[in-house]
């Protein structure tokens, strides 16, 4: 894509620019930086704007005249959707701009169709798209009134999943200091895991581990504060949470991993695996769910799957990240 | 300034007499009593309980209804909205500490609405006081005050709950 060129991966140079003061975010681009009592202010906010989604009227008018583009260069149905969602339950107006179709096919540069939204006087742009760094490069290049939120940059960050997980995980086990959690798949491609291990250790999780191939690990992720496993059984054992991720094969260039049913035997969680969790264990996926490959069917539709809770509080979390970035 | 819990309880004791008499004058047999966070929603509780209602009265957090979030954003440590029948058809008693410039109780009025169509909705606070900005008056209230506009008036509580007279700043 041309956009890509333009996008200098400046990961090395990251501040805090996406937060005002510690009550206070301009733009939500990576969890990595912000401060436990923001995180948390984030989940409280979300609880009240759960209720909203009950109500006769599922709407209130908390962001009324204000415009949001969802401005999405990579597929997506789950974050695109829930997006526009919380947007418009907080009555904000919502564009939808699938730039993987649009001007950007014609040859025209992000910088001219960033220009372009900003001319129409829009308030916040919620970017998704395939090169790391991306929402950053925006926010550093739109006018100082427009926020942006990331949701989803190739494989640096998601943020906004990560909340929503921590939010669903706060609903069962209230203590995040008690519990284990397990990631399993493949961390190497996932912004979901990245971003869920900053959250979980700024939230200080005392045991929080990452599961799968060699391959699909990255080097030195002990470093970001959690315990790699090879095994999967030893490494789900007695976890509270157990989030499953999603094998990202558009993201794979080499063969990472055998084939995909020598995958479901190795970190497939299936139905017998539940045992091995604690008893009161909860099993957890982003989504899109690969059916027998990363998780049964069994599972899946579970008792002890929460993944369709995971997709009903993506809404009541976004809504609190919307609004508490177009604060004042 | 702080009134006495004797006071207080006075002027709770006269709404609730007041709101009593209005049921009955008005012949109207179960009321939906609504509190507004978080001092609406102590009174609403003792009124639901001394009128001989069971269960806790519904509470609204208006927060998200407030007309000033481009002013001053949205505070994080909300109660949620506690609404635990339909208000469709129902006669809603909504209960507030204060009024003060009336936009509370309009925020209130419109979250009410997205909750459904309720037959009437009649206004009772302990305090009325002056700096009305909207065409928003009490229907049953305990007492009318005139205070400087660098004051605020504000109900301590919930168990005694006790008023009290407050600078703006502080």
């Amino acid at each position: 894509m041309s956009e890509n060129k333009e996008i200098n991966l400046d990961n090395e140079n990251k501040n805090n620019s996406d937060i005002i003061s510690p009550k206070h975010l301009r733009h939500f681009l990576d969890i990595e930086n912000l401060p436990k009592s923001l995180i948390l202010d984030i989940l409280d906010l979300a609880e009240s704007f759960a209720g909203v989604s009950g109500q006769p009227v599922k709407k209130v008018p908390l962001l009324r005249g204000k415009t949001i583009v969802n401005l999405f260069f990579e597929a997506s149905t789950r974050t695109r959707t829930t997006f526009e969602l919380a947007a418009k339950r907080l009555s904000a107006d919502v564009l939808n701009l699938n730039l993987d179709f649009s001007a950007t096919k014609k040859g025209e540069t992000l910088l001219d169709t960033l220009r372009n939204l900003e001319a129409m006087h829009c308030d916040m742009f919620i970017v998704r798209h395939p090169s790391s760094g991306a929402a950053e490069f925006i926010s550093k290049n739109v006018s100082p009134n427009i926020s942006i939120i990331n949701a989803g940059d190739g494989r640096h960050a998601h943020p906004t999943q990560a909340m929503l997980d921590i939010f669903t995980i706060r609903k069962y086990f209230p203590d995040f200091k008690k519990i284990k959690v397990a990631i399993v798949g493949d961390i190497l491609h996932s912004r979901v895991a990245r971003s869920l291990m900053h959250a979980l250790r700024i939230l200080e999780v005392p045991d929080i581990r990452v599961i799968g191939p060699k391959t699909l690990l990255p080097v030195g992720v002990e470093d970001m504060g959690v315990t790699p496993y090879v095994d999967m059984d030893k490494g789900i054992k007695d976890c509270n949470v157990v989030i499953m991720l999603r094998l990202q094969t558009e993201r794979m260039n080499s063969s990472f991993i055998p084939d995909e049913h020598e995958y479901y035997n190795l970190y497939g969680f299936s139905p017998k695996r539940l045992d091995l969790i604690s008893k009161n264990g909860i099993v957890m996926h982003p989504g899109p769910v690969n059916r027998g490959v990363e998780i049964s069917s069994e599972v899946a539709d579970g008792n002890r799957s929460v993944i369709l809770q995971q997709v009903s509080n993506g809404i009541a979390v976004r809504m609190a990240i919307l609004s508490l970035s177009m604060q004042p | 300034m702080k009134y006495s819990k004797d006071q207080t309880q006075a002027l709770l004791q006269k709404i609730e007499n007041s709101l009593k008499d209005y049921l009955l004058k008005n012949n109207i047999q179960n009321p939906l009593i609504i509190g507004v966070h978080t001092g609406g929603a102590w009174i609403a509780d003792l009124l639901q309980k001394n009128l001989g209602y069971k269960g806790k009265a519904a509470s609204l957090n208006i927060s998200f209804y407030r007309d000033d979030f481009s002013k001053v954003g949205v505070n994080p440590k909300v109660e949620p909205t506690e609404m635990p029948i339909s208000v469709d058809d129902k006669h809603v008693i909504l209960v507030d500490d204060v009024l003060y410039t009336g936009r509370t109780t309009r925020a209130a009025i419109n979250e009410i609405f997205d909750f459904g169509r309720p037959h009437s909705v009649t206004l009772v606070v302990l305090v009325e006081r002056n700096g009305n900005e909207l065409p928003i008056s009490a229907d049953i209230f305990g007492e009318k005050l005139e205070l400087d506009n660098d004051k605020n008036i504000k109900l301590l509580g919930p168990d005694p709950m006790i008023l009290e007279v407050v600078d703006k700043d502080s």
